[in-house]
Parts: structure tokens; sequence; C-alpha cells
């Protein structure tokens, strides 16, 4: 092959004393390559690709840039080395245009019409389609991922890093995207593109370095490897990787949504005449690029949003009979005693409280119970002990800060206490987002058990392959519209990521 | 390539949590430093023997018996100010009109020590001073939540503005009062002592230690164990979380700013009617600012600022000794109070922080 344009060598990097993040790692890079970084969330991938981009210094070993020994020690020096890192939270000003984003941080002679032509050119000789005007907030995520991209080019970027590129991107965007970097490859670039989805390492890179607990495990050629053997790479075992997708036969209608619409603070509908509905022993995935609408949704039904007149959710339950929702209170719901559980996208921000432990954790829709005016932790501590048990939480005790544990466990605290209540209806969002392979799957079989006592689920999701292995139907939302409701079982993913980006016209 | 990049010569790196006897040890490291570091200014400014001035500064605070009791009696209305932000800071709510609040609870002890007084039996009195001091500093900052929960008005600003509003407030009751135009209502009820804390089991300050006592379990109880605490903690941490749980956030604010502000009144009754006997617009004193470091530096833990407040006013009482026994004027020893108060504050960061040296690793190349 071609020669080496990154040589890292036995880089080790710790935070505190408990974290290492990277333990003695040596990766290669070739010119005009595109090889994928892969490992779970925390393998030390980031970490890696931010002592190439000056972000950190390694504590141990050196790199190698054009076979020479370089100490890369903030940003600048990585530009001036050829590295740029698009990173996965994008560095945008909002309310600056793509070009003044461009020139952010240059020299002021770099004049804007010279500059101006330079992107263009670039634009035109990889294929970006970019509207240098164009106001970062009116951007999609796609727009801006592209804008990162051609700013580090501009910058001269010979060897570019991509962190988690299409976590955000729709499959005909993220074809899109792969065009170019094949473009780049060819014009002897080299790409680094840090990921977790196989399919895709398996459809764009050349080479896969796999990252395991901060250690390369081992490069394999694209080649000679298939999606199975990358798993155990990964995880250190050999795993399954099918979702189960059982049949209830016996169905139930709990909610029945009827032009259910939401403003935001700029009077603007973000959830928009909605109406389906949700029956026991079901999972009803919800698809859609995010921001359509997902998040106001599901807390339009919990009540935290305030729904505009003509709104319905009612709600009905073998057990309590039927309400309306609209209208009553997130304490109201609560207090009521309705089962509907809820896993919020925001785990520490907005389902659990980072600095108190499991047990005051457990206990936070439910500390009012019990009479006076203190609290009764006996009953939140025992369930607290049972998910622990049950879900395999790793923590010191259950009196530990939450917010230090991993994602994963976090994750299963939350999903333990909403579903230990027996809820009627279970609604997610993004349940998987950011945890390993092992506890993905682990949330997809409790989302099963679920459906199978007869639990009304809704799964909002961003992994399309997920979502259509796991959901019995999938209704896509577009702009805060219903824009398809789809059969599980049949639907395919080019049609969902259509309907994901293309409104239907009114009818 | 020809550029050399250089490392800084310093690395500082995150790390976890000091363990409690490393915290203890890092702060013992820091005073230390401090009485080092004000050794060195002694010595070379003022030109003084350091042990000698430590000595008096210890003899300051703590040499006489009398001397003694006034130290314990001032770290505890400082502690009950302290403790009355905690509900209010837990939830990030950030009063800052402790000041204003204990000098309305100061006005409406002092007018009903004024108009009662030697006419109410004084137990009777006592009760309702403590009652109307705690009502006053509420509605203090009553306006401030109300305005916070209904508007999300920035509530340290309003805090502060409503301090300057208390301070013209007692201005004009003085004046009112004032019979001899000396601009100053002085010891009321000196005849009689209507209103004033009895001594009890002998000792002057009693009441006030036992009511500061009473308020510090209190507010441990409040945010450890009850429903209430619970709350204000949640909300403190996360307003989306509370609603997520159900909790009336605004409610919820209001709620424990009421609390803070009757705590606030309270510390102006025991001053005006246990310490001072006076009404001025310097009855606070700026223990409502102090107040604010004290409730910060223990993490809302009250046994640690019961500890943090009688730190600090050893430190004041001990300063104003050393200015008076070398003829020192009152800067220099504030420089001392203030060089030891910076040595611990920024003790903290050793606790969190791991500093090291960057060798250039240049063996085995």
């Amino acid at each position: 092959m071609s020669e080496i344009a990154v040589s890292m060598r036995g880089i080790t990097k710790r935070f505190g004393r408990k974290v290492l993040a990277n333990n003695h790692v040596d990766l290669d890079v070739y010119k005009g390559e595109i090889l994928s970084l892969l490992g779970e969330n925390g393998s030390g991938k980031t970490t890696l690709m931010n002592m190439l981009a000056g972000i950190y210094s390694p504590d141990e070993g050196e790199i190698l840039i054009n076979d020479q020994k370089v100490e890369i020690t903030s940003p600048k020096d990585a530009y001036d080395l050829g590295i740029g890192m698009v990173h996965q939270h994008f560095k945008l000003i909002d309310v600056f245009t793509a070009l003044e984003n461009i020139l952010i941080g240059l020299p002021a002679k770099e004049a804007e019409k010279k500059c101006r032509a330079e992107v263009e050119q670039i634009c035109q000789k990889y294929g970006f389609d970019l509207d240098l005007d164009k106001k970062i907030y009116e951007m999609s995520v796609s727009e801006k991922e592209t804008l990162e991209i051609v700013k580090t080019l501009y910058r001269g970027a010979s060897i570019l890093i991509l962190d988690e590129p299409t976590a955000v991107l729709t499959p005909q965007e993220i074809t899109k995207l792969f065009t170019i970097l094949r473009n780049m490859k060819d014009d002897g670039k080299s790409i680094v593109i840090i990921t977790h989805k196989l399919n895709e390492v398996m459809e764009i890179s050349d080479r896969i370095s796999v990252l395991r607990k901060g250690e390369n495990v081992g490069t394999v050629l694209k080649t000679e490897t298939n999606e199975q053997q990358l798993t155990e790479m990964m995880v250190g075992e050999k795993i399954t990787l099918d979702i189960a997708r059982d049949f209830v036969e016996e169905k139930h209608k709990r909610l029945e949504v009827k032009n259910l619409t939401v403003k935001n603070i700029d009077g603007k509908n973000v959830v928009d005449d909605i109406s389906f509905d949700l029956y026991s022993g079901e999972i009803l995935g919800i698809a859609g690029i995010s921001g359509s609408g997902q998040k106001e949704l599901l807390e339009a039904i919990m009540g935290l949003q305030k729904c505009e007149e003509g709104s319905s959710v009612i709600y009905n339950s073998t057990a309590h009979g039927v309400h309306e929702l609209v209208g009553l209170s997130t304490k109201e719901i609560i207090s009521h005693g309705l089962h509907l559980a809820f896993v919020p996208e925001d785990r520490l921000g907005m389902g659990l409280v980072g600095n108190m432990g499991m047990t005051d954790n457990v206990m936070l829709k439910r500390y009012r119970k019990g009479s006076g005016p203190f609290l009764h932790r006996k009953m939140p501590h025992d369930t607290a002990v049972k998910i622990k048990d049950e879900l395999e939480v790793v923590t010191p005790d259950l009196e530990y800060p939450v917010r230090r544990l991993s994602g994963g466990n976090v994750q299963k605290i939350l999903v333990g206490r909403e579903i230990n209540n027996k809820p009627t209806v279970l609604m997610t969002a993004y349940a998987v987002r950011g945890l390993d392979i092992n506890t993905s799957y682990a949330i997809y079989n409790l989302l099963n058990e679920q459906k199978k006592k007869g639990v009304a689920v809704i799964y909002v999701g961003e992994d399309l392959d997920v979502l259509l292995a796991l959901s019995d139907r999938i209704m896509v939302l577009c702009a805060g519209k219903m824009n398809g409701m789809l059969d599980g079982r049949t639907a395919s993913k080019e049609e969902v990521g259509y309907l994901m980006t293309h409104l239907k016209e009114e009818a | 390539m020809e550029k050399v990049h250089h490392r800084s010569f310093l690395r500082v790196t995150k790390k976890d949590e000091a363990s409690l006897p490393v915290k203890a040890l890092v702060i013992a490291i820091a005073i230390f430093c401090a009485l080092l570091v004000s050794a060195l200014f002694i010595f070379f400014v003022t030109k003084l023997d350091p042990i000698s001035v430590y000595v008096s500064m210890f003899k300051g605070a703590f040499g006489t018996k009398r001397r003694a009791w006034i130290t314990i009696r001032d770290a505890c209305l400082l502690l009950l100010i302290s403790l009355s932000l905690a509900p209010a800071f837990r939830m990030r709510f950030w009063n800052c009109g402790a000041e204003g609040q204990i000098l309305l609870g100061g006005l409406s002890t002092a007018a009903l020590m004024i108009y009662f007084g030697n006419k109410v039996p004084t137990p009777l009195l006592l009760l309702v001073m403590m009652i109307a001091s705690m009502l006053s500093g509420a509605i203090w900052a009553f306006l401030p939540a109300y305005f916070k929960a209904k508007y999300d008005t920035n509530e340290t600003l309003f805090t502060l503005m409503m301090n300057y509003v208390g301070i013209q407030l007692i201005e004009f009751f003085v004046d009112f009062w004032d019979k001899k135009q000396s601009h100053s209502v002085g010891i009321i009820n000196m005849n009689g002592q209507g209103g004033w804390f009895p001594p009890v089991f002998g000792q002057q300050y009693t009441l006030n230690i036992l009511i500061v006592l009473v308020v510090t379990v209190f507010i441990y109880v409040y945010m450890k164990y009850s429903k209430h605490g619970y709350e204000g903690a949640v909300v403190g941490e996360s307003v989306a979380t509370a609603k997520y749980a159900g909790i009336n956030v605004p409610k919820v604010i209001r709620n424990n700013v009421l609390l803070s502000g009757a705590i606030s009144g309270l510390a102006g009754f025991v001053e005006v009617s246990g310490i001072s006997h006076t009404i001025s617009n310097n009855t606070a004193g700026g223990r409502g600012f102090t107040a604010i470091i004290v409730c910060w530096l223990a993490k809302f833990n009250p046994f640690a600022m019961a500890l943090i407040s009688l730190f600090i006013v050893f430190l004041s009482k001990g300063a104003a000794q050393i200015s008076s026994d070398f003829g020192l004027n009152e800067f220099a020893s504030q420089i001392i109070t203030g060089i030891i108060l910076f040595f611990i504050l920024s003790s903290d960061f050793f606790n969190n922080y791991k500093v090291s040296f960057n060798h250039n690793r240049k063996e085995g190349r």
C-alpha cells in the first residue's frame, strides 16, 4: 500500500487515577485510505483522535506525521500539520454565515473574496453542496456537517478525522457523504471515521481498527472481515445480533391521540395535528430526523407540554378506566395512579437527578407517598436493590451519585424505575443512545418483555435498522407532522428515510 | 518540519474526588502555608515577631472567658444566617438579600421592644417578636421569590436591591424613634430590659445558642429527610427533572425562599433582642454576605457551616486584637486574615486536580 501519513506509537492517556482511556495504542493511517476506528462507547476512540487534533496531549507515546516526530499541543498545531477534525458536536457559531464560520480564527488578511473563491473550488472538486451565505441556525444537521468538513479542507487538512459523522444523518444523506469521502480519498487524503455502526464500516472503509477498553485489539482489511467478526472484536465475546419480534395476539387500545398540536415558544407548531392509536402488546416505533417533534409529542402526552385547543389524548386502561390526558398536569397523572411510564431523551437532565443516589432517584415520582412531612425511603430502597440486582446495575452503593456512573448504568436505573411501576403505556426516547452493544440489547429485550406482558410501548429511535427490527408499526414524523404509518415487518429503510425528509403534499 | 512544539512546564489533570482524610490533610497544609506566608508578611512589613502576633490573635478570640463567649455568640449568629441561605442556595436561588431580611427582622423586633417592652411580660414579648421577625424576613424574601417564580426575573439583583430598600427603611425609623436628634435610637429599654434575652443557666447567651442549635438540627433534617427538602434539591439540580416528577416548581421556589427569609429575619431578632438591643443600618453588618461564603464553603452541610462560622469569627476577632495590641492599623490585620482565607479557599483546588511537572522525556530516545 501507499505511504504512512500518521503513525501513533504506544499512546497512553489517563484521566484521574481510575480511568485509562488509551493504553499503549499503536495506529497507522495511510495516505489515500479510509480507516474506520470502531469501538463501543467509552472504548477511547474519540480520546485517541483528540490527541491527534491537539485537544489532549498524550501521557506517553509518540506521534509521527509523515515520518516526523511531532508534539501536538493545540488545535493550531494540528492544523499546521494538516490534521483536521470534525467533532461530533459541531463547533459552529449559530448567528454567523457559513463563510464567516470558515474565516473564524484565521488571520484577518485572508480576504473574504479570495476565501469564497477557494471554498467554492473545494466544493466543486469534491462535490459538496453548500450555500456560503446561509446562517448556521437555518442549516440542517447535514449542511452543518458539510460545512465542518469544508472548513477543515480549506485550512489545508490532508488528514481528516470525522467523529460519528453519520449519527444524525438520514440514509440518503449518508450515501451523499460517502460519495464525497470517496472523492477525497481518491485525491490522496487520509480519512479516519470514528463510528460504531457496522454496516457503514463495511460500506465505506478500506481498513478497520478496533478499540476495546482503550486498547487497539486489531486492524483488519475490510475485504477480509465481516460484521460478526467485528462485533466480537468490539465486545470481546460472541453475541447474537438479532432482535426478537414476537407477535402478541391480544390487543387493546391504550392511547387514542387525536389532532394533537403543540406550539413552541415562537408560536410554531412543533407537533402538528397528529392522530394515532397505540395498542397493548405492540411496539410503536417513531422515526424522524431529530427535532421533528418526537420530544414534544411524548412530553405532551405526559402533561409536560401545553396542548392547543382541539387536542385530545384518551388513555384507556383495564385497571384505571378511561381518562382524557390533555389538561391534566404531570402531578395529576402521577397522583391519579395512571400508569404512564416515560424514559426521556435527556437522562440526567430530565429523567434522573445526577447528584442523588439510586434510592433517591427511584423515589423521584413517588416521594409524595406515605403520610407526614418526612420521606419514606424504605420502599424506594427495596426497589433500588431490586433494580440493581435484576438489571445488573454496577454502582459502588445505592447512595453513590448516579451522574458518576456510566451511561449504560444510568439508563438501566431510569428504565428500571419506569417499568417497575407496571406501566400500561411505556414511552421511550432514544433509549439506547450512547450505550454499548450489550446494554443496548439488554434494553431491547426489556422492551420486548414489556410488550409481551401487554404493555403499549413507544420507541423513539434514530437507528433505522433497529427501528425496523424492533417495531410492530413505525410512525414517521417530518417537521412535526405524521408523514406515514408503516408496518414494521414490511417497511424498507429507504422508504422510512424518504418519509423522514420529504413531507407529503396535503391531500 | 522545523517547527518545535514546546510542552508547558506544569500539567494540571482532573482527579477523582479526594477522600476525607486527604481533604483534612490538604486543609492542614493550607493553614500551615498561610501561617508561613503571613509570618513573612508580619516579619518583613510590620517588623513584628510573628509568633507573638499569632498568640495575640488567639487571645483576642479566646483569651478570656468573656471573649470566648462573645466569639461563640458571634459565630452562632453567623451560623444562623448561613443556615438561612441553605434552602435557597440549594435550589440555585442566589439569595443575596439576607442583609435586608435581617434588617427587617431586626426592625420589627425593635418596634415591638419600643412599644411593648416593660409593658408585656418578656417571655410573651419574645415569642411575639420571634414570630414578627420571621414574618417580616419572609415578606422581604417573598417579593423576589414571587417574581422569580412567575416571571423568571434575576433573583440576585432583586434581592440586592431589597437590601437598599431595607436600609432606607431603617434610616427612616431610626429618625422617627430618635428623640434626641442623635441619629440613633440608643440602647432600647436600658432600664427594665424589656424584651431582652434573659440569662439562662446563669449565662447571658444561652438562649442565642439554643435557638441556633434548634435551627441547625431543623435545617439538617429538613434538607435531608423531608419531602419539601427533597423537592428543593430536585429543583436545584434540574428544573426539567422537577417538572418530569410532577413537582410544582414555582411553589417550591416560593416556599423555600420564604423559609430562607424567615430564618434571616429570625437572625435579626437574635441580633437585636439577644445581642445589641438597638437597631441601626449596621445591624446586619455585612454578615448576610459573609454567610454566603460560609454556606458555599460548607457545601450546604449545616455542621460544616458551624465550623466555618467559628473559624471566620475567630479570624476577625483575632485581627481586631492584633491591631489594638500592636498598634497596627486595621488594614494590616485584614491582610493577614486575607492571606489565611486565600490559602484555605484555594486549597480546594487540590482536592479535585492533580498538578505534575512535565519532564521532557529526553531519556531513551
